[in-house]
């Protein structure tokens, strides 16, 4: 006896599981099936050394949407988000560059590189501040089609043209040039301090296969800093018990609101019958028929993987062909005896509370870049790390410590393909240059874990190990993410939808994606 | 941390209650004695002595420094004399005033900009293709501010050279405790004052000096409280306070012109073209829309609001900034942003922002007052400023 649900939705990462949770809220009989043994997708926090605990894979929150956080009450459900205020960037002279959460520490500490970048950088705030607030009603909107004469489209095209004209001309034309420009280019025409420069254009680059220098890098830069708007929120910052416990947080809502949410349960395709999607099939061989299915996984395997080329027009498999993933980054997880010690600013103290950035030049990123571009990880990388133990102790044993270190680049298209050696040489280029500024780091180290875009791919599915589920490039945003006419969460299977961050707005820990397509679904606009 | 002012070792052994405050990255004083009246009382009595090292301080050098601070400020810098002090706005290309500050003309090419916020930016950008060189000093020049009717007897009694002939926004070169340093006949008083600028180094010797011979006369370190009464009581605008910078600003409507400030005095169309001057122009010839007035609150209605409650009237100990509507007619045209009680008119003073045509002398108007929890209004009359404006500030 099978029963019948009202909606399926196929993997139980954060999107997936935000879906659930507002078409439960709306009344609907929601089934989730994860593959994994865990919920989350790529928002887990998993012992993977014992007694330490790891956000294997995102491990911060900036920009998860105010208004889910709200309307699931994630308070009550878990979600804790701690302040990460700091960024220092240390610099091969044995000097640093510091960003504090106070603005008057910050712009003496820039004033020591460039006393008039410390100026610019408080404009240069307030115009990103205005350029947040300028996407931010884009994000929350289903994409109309702008070639469509549909009611709904039409709508939705006037309303973003009244947004835009409100914007005014300074707003509108800075707009402009984040959509256009290189965050190096965007970033000269503002500072002259090559570290600060850096490290604000690193924002640029995530999760995306583009150099500092690459034209279109400084929307990425832009997206990244949507997070920092909603410091207002306290949205921005460290998740108590690491990125898990958002997804943890999202699955006791969706519960809560009469969701079942099944783990070590893969899909292997949804069922079809006349153009009309009816249920999924397991790979148990388990049948679970449901009215709705939804795929929160990436656009690849939403359309060539769960279900047969046949269902779908042909000129749309060839777009989703061409929607271009190319991992760029890899992680490294540390379970750590002591912290590092930054020989730029010796000692341990607030400086660990906050992010380490390995930016001292714009050159520095680009020759990263350069290695990549021809097929190899970088030799000498950017990375990110931050040290969630000095936030929440509870995340390893007492006077132990966790790091986590985001790392660029990290191709998946790797020259000769990754093998197990090349995985721990990268591992190796990984600590060796970190090193460098952290000599005892070594010593310290008492677990390794190293994850390239192939081990990415391989444990949470992500194609090509893309933490954006499809790169953020201008040509992939908006009415076309992931394919022209395919945007607002349909597919051309009736009852077949898209929830993932291959659709709008796109990718890091925000669930914009699985709300949108919740509305899509109920027929909210 | 915080910076500290190079006169941090003597002041903060003063500061009894611990009331620290911030000003652009350093600490200073709230104020020394547990409650700053003794000190708002000396500087209306004696002499205040405060250090207002924290403002941001720039030379401005160069055969093109006059045409420079022409091109960013309201007033006439090139007409300005050697040994004169200027109080001046700045505005951006709207009109919308940016800061105000000082200008201290040093010598034929050189002057002193004093400002409330960093302003190395807006100075290189308007400098490009001229012939000028520009400095933050703000770091190694620590000032003072000893204001009150007895503040020249002090410095005739600490200085080499006597102040007598030292008049209103001049300065001249002295020495204290053989410091050399500056004195300038100015202030936020609105009182006979004086401010003095120390090469940081020399900053202690010279503290101990004023306050050594200046007990005669009864000098008392003063804090920010104590400033924020004297500097209402003289009608003085604060920037952050009671205007956002054009900078800072997040939408039009919180820009204002320096006429809008009431600062027209300071705005010289005739000169030649600088940043905003054609807004300026098209705004004078619309009318103004807002102006910056004084408000002097109706003791009785103020008091009926607390008799009412059975409570006898609670008034401001330390001078509020905050954003208070004011109505006329019950509809708002307004709004407060600071106030205080003027221990030496006797008064409820407030500051603030009104619509034409409501900021006429003596409009009657009704300010809001919570009133133990609940919204009230007083009335109150909008005033001339400054409310308080005593011969000897000029003398």
């Amino acid at each position: 006896m099978t029963q019948h649900w009202d909606a399926i939705i196929v993997g139980g990462g954060h999107n997936g599981l935000v879906c659930a949770a507002y078409l439960a809220r709306a009344g609907r009989k929601v089934l989730v099936l994860e593959r994994r043994h865990v919920l989350g997708g790529a928002a887990v926090s998993e012992q993977i050394f014992p007694g330490f605990t790891f956000s294997v894979f995102s491990y911060v929150v900036s920009l998860l949407r105010p208004e889910i956080i709200r309307d699931l009450d994630l308070a009550r459900h878990g979600l804790h988000i701690l302040p990460l205020e700091s960024t220092v960037t240390p610099l091969a002279n044995g000097d640093y560059l510091a960003g504090w959460g106070d603005p008057d520490l910050t712009r003496r500490e820039i004033y020591r590189h460039s006393p008039r970048d410390a100026e610019a950088s408080k404009e240069y705030g307030r115009l990103m501040y205005f350029m947040a607030k300028a996407v931010k009603p884009i994000l929350g909107m289903i994409p109309p089609d702008p070639t469509s004469l549909a009611p709904g489209d039409l709508r939705g095209m006037l309303r973003l043209g009244q947004h835009l004209r409100s914007l005014g001309t300074e707003q509108f034309n800075a707009l402009y040039k984040l959509m256009t420009m290189s965050s190096a280019d965007y970033l000269d025409e503002w500072f002259e301090c090559e570290p600060l420069k850096a490290t604000k254009s690193a924002s640029g680059i995530i999760g995306t296969f583009m150099g500092p220098r690459s034209p279109g890098s400084a929307y990425v830069l832009l997206h990244h800093y949507m997070g920092e708007i909603d410091g207002a929120f306290r949205a921005w910052g460290f998740c108590k018990g690491g990125n898990g416990t958002v997804s943890k947080s999202i699955a006791s809502a969706a519960q809560a609101l009469g969701a079942t949410l099944r783990t070590e349960a893969p899909v292997k395709q949804v069922l079809v019958k006349n153009g009309r999607a009816t249920g999924v099939v397991l790979e148990s061989g388990e049948e679970c028929l449901a009215d709705t299915v939804v795929s929160g996984l990436d656009a690849r395997r939403t359309y060539l993987d769960l279900v047969e080329s046949r269902e779908l027009p042909t000129e749309l498999l060839d777009q989703v062909r061409r929607f271009r993933f190319r991992g760029s980054s890899g992680k490294v997880n540390l379970a750590l005896s002591e912290l590092p010690d930054f020989s730029c600013m010796p000692g341990i103290g607030p400086q660990h509370r906050g992010a380490f950035s390995i930016s001292p030049s714009v050159d520095y990123l680009e020759r990263a870049y350069d290695d990549a571009k021809y097929g190899s990880f970088s030799r000498k990388p950017y990375m990110d790390i931050v040290f969630p133990s000095m936030i929440d102790p509870n995340m390893a044993p007492p006077g132990k410590h966790v790091a986590s270190i985001f790392v660029q680049y990290c191709p998946y298209h790797l020259e000769g393909g990754w093998t197990d050696a090349k995985r721990e040489a990268f591992g190796d280029a990984v600590i060796n240059t970190l090193s460098e500024y952290a000599p005892n780091l070594k010593r310290a180290i008492l677990h390794r874990q190293v994850l390239t875009p192939a081990d990415i791919e391989r444990t949470i599915g992500l194609s090509e190990g893309n933490i954006f589920q499809g790169e953020l490039a201008l040509q992939q945003l908006f009415f076309l993410r992931p394919a022209a006419r395919w945007a607002s969460y349909e597919t051309p299977i009736h009852g077949y939808y898209q929830c993932g961050s291959s659709s709008h707005p796109g990718g890091g820990v925000m669930g914009a994606a699985g709300r949108l397509a919740a509305r899509r679904i109920l027929g909210v606009q | 941390m915080l910076k500290t002012t190079p006169f941090h070792e003597r002041t903060a052994p003063l500061i009894l209650g611990n009331a620290w405050r911030r000003w652009s990255g350093y600490s200073v004083a709230s104020t020394y004695d547990w409650l700053h009246d003794r000190e708002y009382a000396a500087i209306r009595n004696s002499a205040g002595l405060l250090d207002i090292s924290p403002l941001q301080k720039y030379l401005v050098s160069g055969p093109d420094a006059a045409r420079l601070l022409d091109r960013m400020v309201t007033r006439n810098v090139a007409k300005t004399k050697v040994g004169q002090v200027l109080y001046t706005p700045w505005c951006d290309a709207h009109g919308k005033t940016i800061d105000d500050g000082t200008i201290s003309r040093l010598d034929d090419t050189t002057f002193r900009l004093t400002a409330a916020e960093p302003s190395l930016r807006w100075l290189h950008l308007n400098a490009f293709g001229l012939k000028v060189e520009i400095r933050d000093i703000s770091e190694e020049l620590g000032a003072l501010a000893l204001q009150g009717p007895l503040s020249r007897a002090i410095l005739n009694a600490v200085c080499e050279q006597p102040v007598d002939s030292l008049k209103y926004f001049r300065w001249m070169d002295n020495r204290i405790a053989g410091a050399d340093l500056q004195v300038s006949r100015t202030g936020y008083t609105g009182d006979l004052g004086y401010e003095l600028w120390v090469p940081a180094g020399k900053a202690l010797p010279v503290w101990d000096v004023l306050i050594r011979k200046g007990a005669d006369y009864g000098i008392t370190p003063a804090g920010i409280w104590a400033l924020d009464v004297a500097r209402i009581e003289a009608g003085l605008v604060m920037a952050d306070v009671d205007y956002h910078s054009a900078h800072h600003a997040l939408i039009e409507d919180q820009k204002s012109s320096p006429f809008e400030l009431s600062l027209d005095w300071t705005v010289n169309l005739d000169k030649e073209v600088f940043n905003g001057r054609q807004a300026l122009k098209a705004e004078q010839a619309r009318g103004i829309a807002w102006r910056f007035v004084g408000l002097e609150v109706d003791w009785d209605s103020f008091e009926r609001l607390y008799t009412a409650v059975h409570l006898s009237p609670s008034l401001p100990t330390v001078a509020w900034r905050a954003s208070v509507p004011i109505y006329r007619d019950g509809r708002q045209i307004g709004y407060a942003s600071s106030g205080c009680w003027s221990p030496v008119l006797k008064k409820y003073l407030v500051l603030g922002h009104l619509r034409a045509p409501h900021y006429a002398p003596d409009t009657p108007v009704e300010l809001e007052i919570t009133v133990e929890h609940q919204r009230k209004r007083a009335n109150a009359w909008v005033r001339k400023l400054p409310f308080f404006d005593p011969p000897r500030k000029k003398s």
